[in-house]
């Protein structure tokens, strides 16, 4: 038996009724156009979510923590070795912020495989002195240049160059929420206040929005080499070391291991910010239980209208087994029509999707808070398209199998002798 | 080959229960030789189309014995008895049924295409001279559904003969027909038996058809009463 004959009586019968194969196959047209954007979409809007939060933070994060020594001088002395030794209300000593040997630490990341890129830096608390009053403020001594290249610094400077921060020399980028309190233009001089109480004046060449009100009003940033002169620290100073990793997936793991090696706190990003995680994942499950539903909706479609099928074709069936065809041929015509659906679906339900997020894509956006997004974001990833693909195939095959089957089972006598 | 046996039935029985026990068939036995040309007669009720479906192996809920081609077919698989239906028996039934959905030609191919030993092809140049046989190859490549009675029986008949069977089984093949109509399908049928040394063995309730047949097994309340 030629699969070819099997399938040109497929044909034949789907043609006999092409309105039915029609809407059939419109329907798993539909679904998979609308799981492919719906989940390219919602996937979208995940990375642009999270790369708000994601994209500026370092993967990894080394710093000195303030918290009290571990070991007590009581658990030094010889006579109370063996005990258990109480002590309550322990302060940290005077620890300082600095990382020891930091050049040697960043030398030693760089050259590490699985590291992306290390980016220094220094937070110093100070003052925005407006007039009387006095607001407080964080200023980020970073290196420009890494600062772009690794976690998008440039994407949200609004307003200035902010390479001018390495060539202009006491220049500061304010945040937006900062330069709107004190009504700052870009050109002109702020003097802030350091914890140490000295005054420094600073000249304003750009502002910065990240789009989280609460962290413009407060930060802003300047080079390395002004940070430290505002805290009065030479030019080894450095308070922490950003490392962007070649897999995010690791930093926990390597967070363990440079802590143990450098002798330093790590925090990884997936502990700094496990909400976000969490968020991405429900919202990707309910987008993918939508788009399966619509999947599944249209097999059913497929087996209503093949039941349909085989109740026309009664006929058609027993004649088919009169003459020599065994019920597996027979099943394997209506699974053949079904797959026929199903492919002829998926084909043309990939091509909408494409045009569907390609429509989606073009549809401006704009939000203040993202202020590099002009259009609503779409994940074009090829796994949304190959998860419709073969779901389509599995559930018109299943669709198309239970019809397949009953007709498979037709008793020709039954037909040829009750007419 | 001459006269060797190609159907044989030895005491073949049948009831329904529906609801209480009926025997529609009742110890039947008989034999049939190649180059038969034998029908089957009864009133309605007699059992005479169960009969037939039995021996066409698509009804296999019986007892008894069935030989076709001195293979016995009991306990064979759907699929083997598919088999066997497909290469050594061609059917001819009342109401035509043909696939609407194909033309004359690739109606006779069919079984062909089942059975897969010839090429397309020679099938196609095959299922011309059946249908060339039969007065109707300027039919061919009409849809099935646009022919008339008589020629749909024509083309069902041609379909019967594709893979050269041992064995035609019809059932009231003329019960549709006018009388020209039956008369060429039963001029037909003589000829295969006597020019192709087929077998024909059809169930008819036309009894001036029945006579003109060589051999007429009569089947009265499930028992053969004449032959």
């Amino acid at each position: 038996m030629k699969q070819k004959h099997l399938i040109e009586i497929a044909v034949a019968l789907m043609l006999a009724r092409w309105k039915q194969t029609l809407v059939a196959t419109i329907g798993v047209t539909f679904s998979i156009a609308l799981f492919i954007s719906l989940l390219g979409f919602m996937e979208g809007l995940n990375q642009l979510l999270d790369g708000l939060v994601l994209n500026r933070t370092p993967h990894i994060r080394l710093f000195n923590d303030i918290q009290p020594s571990k070991i007590q001088p009581i658990d030094l002395s010889e006579q109370y070795q063996n005990y258990h030794n109480f002590i309550s209300s322990v302060k940290p000593v005077n620890t300082r912020k600095e990382i020891y040997n930091a050049q040697q630490i960043i030398h030693k990341l760089k050259n590490d495989k699985r590291v992306f890129g290390v980016a220094p830096k220094i937070t110093a608390q100070v003052f925005y002195n407006l007039g009387n009053i006095d607001l407080n403020g964080i200023i980020n001594g970073v290196d420009a240049e890494k600062e772009a290249k690794l976690f998008a610094f440039s994407d949200y400077v609004i307003k200035g160059n902010y390479r001018e921060l390495e060539t202009i020399s006491n220049s500061i980028i304010l945040g937006q929420g900062a330069a709107d309190v004190m009504n700052a233009k870009i050109g002109d001089i702020i003097t802030v206040t350091t914890t140490e109480g000295e005054q420094f004046s600073l000249k304003v060449i750009g502002f910065f929005q990240s789009g989280m009100a609460e962290i413009d009003k407060i930060q802003s940033f300047a080079s390395l080499t002004t940070t430290q002169k505002l805290l009065g620290e030479d030019s080894n100073y450095i308070s922490d070391i950003q490392i962007k990793l070649k897999d995010l997936n690791k930093a926990p793991a390597l967070a363990i291991e440079f802590e143990d090696f450098f002798k330093i706190n790590a925090e990884d990003i997936q502990t700094a910010n496990a909400q976000f995680e969490t968020g991405s994942g429900v919202r990707s499950i309910i987008s993918y239980a939508v788009g399966i539903t619509l999947l599944i909706v249209s097999g059913f479609g497929i087996y209503n209208i093949l039941n349909m099928l085989i109740y026309e074709k009664m006929d058609t069936i027993a004649i088919l087994k009169a003459t020599g065809y065994a019920g597996n041929d027979v099943k394997k015509i209506f699974i053949s029509i079904s797959l026929s659906i199903g492919v002829a679906g998926a084909l043309a339900g990939v091509f909408f999707g494409i045009l569907l997020s390609a429509i989606i894509d073009a549809i401006p956006f704009s939000s203040p808070s993202i202020p590099n997004v002009t259009t609503y974001p779409i994940d074009y990833g090829i796994q949304y398209y190959l998860i419709a693909i073969i779901f389509a195939m599995v559930t018109t095959f299943l669709a198309g199998w239970m019809p397949a089957k009953k007709a498979s089972k037709v008793d020709p006598v039954l037909i040829i002798r009750g007419k | 080959m001459e006269n060797s046996t190609v159907l044989e039935a030895r005491g073949i029985c049948k009831s329904f229960y529906n609801p209480v026990k009926i025997d529609v068939l009742k110890d039947v036995s008989f034999k049939l030789k190649r180059g038969e040309y034998a029908s089957i007669i009864g009133r309605s009720g007699s059992g005479k189309s169960t009969l037939l479906y039995i021996l066409s192996t698509m009804d296999t809920d019986f007892t008894g014995k069935l030989l076709i081609d001195g293979i016995d077919l009991h306990y064979k698989s759907e699929k083997e008895l598919a088999a066997i239906r497909n290469a050594k028996i061609g059917f001819v039934f009342q109401f035509h049924y043909l696939l609407n959905e194909f033309t004359a030609i690739r109606n006779v191919m069919l079984p062909g295409f089942k059975l897969n030993k010839v090429s397309e092809e020679e099938l196609e140049s095959k299922a011309y001279e059946y249908l060339k046989d039969l007065g109707i190859e300027n039919l061919a490549h009409k849809m099935a559904y646009k022919l008339s009675g008589g020629e749909k029986q024509r083309v069902a008949i041609a379909r019967a003969m594709i893979n050269d069977p041992l064995i035609i089984m019809c059932d009231e093949p003329t019960g549709n027909l006018d009388s020209k109509n039956a008369d060429i399908v039963f001029n037909i049928f003589k000829e295969l038996t006597e020019t192709f040394n087929k077998t024909l063995l059809v169930v008819t309730h036309d009894l001036i058809f029945a006579e003109k047949t060589g051999r007429i097994i009569e089947l009265d309340d499930g028992r053969i009463i004449r032959e």
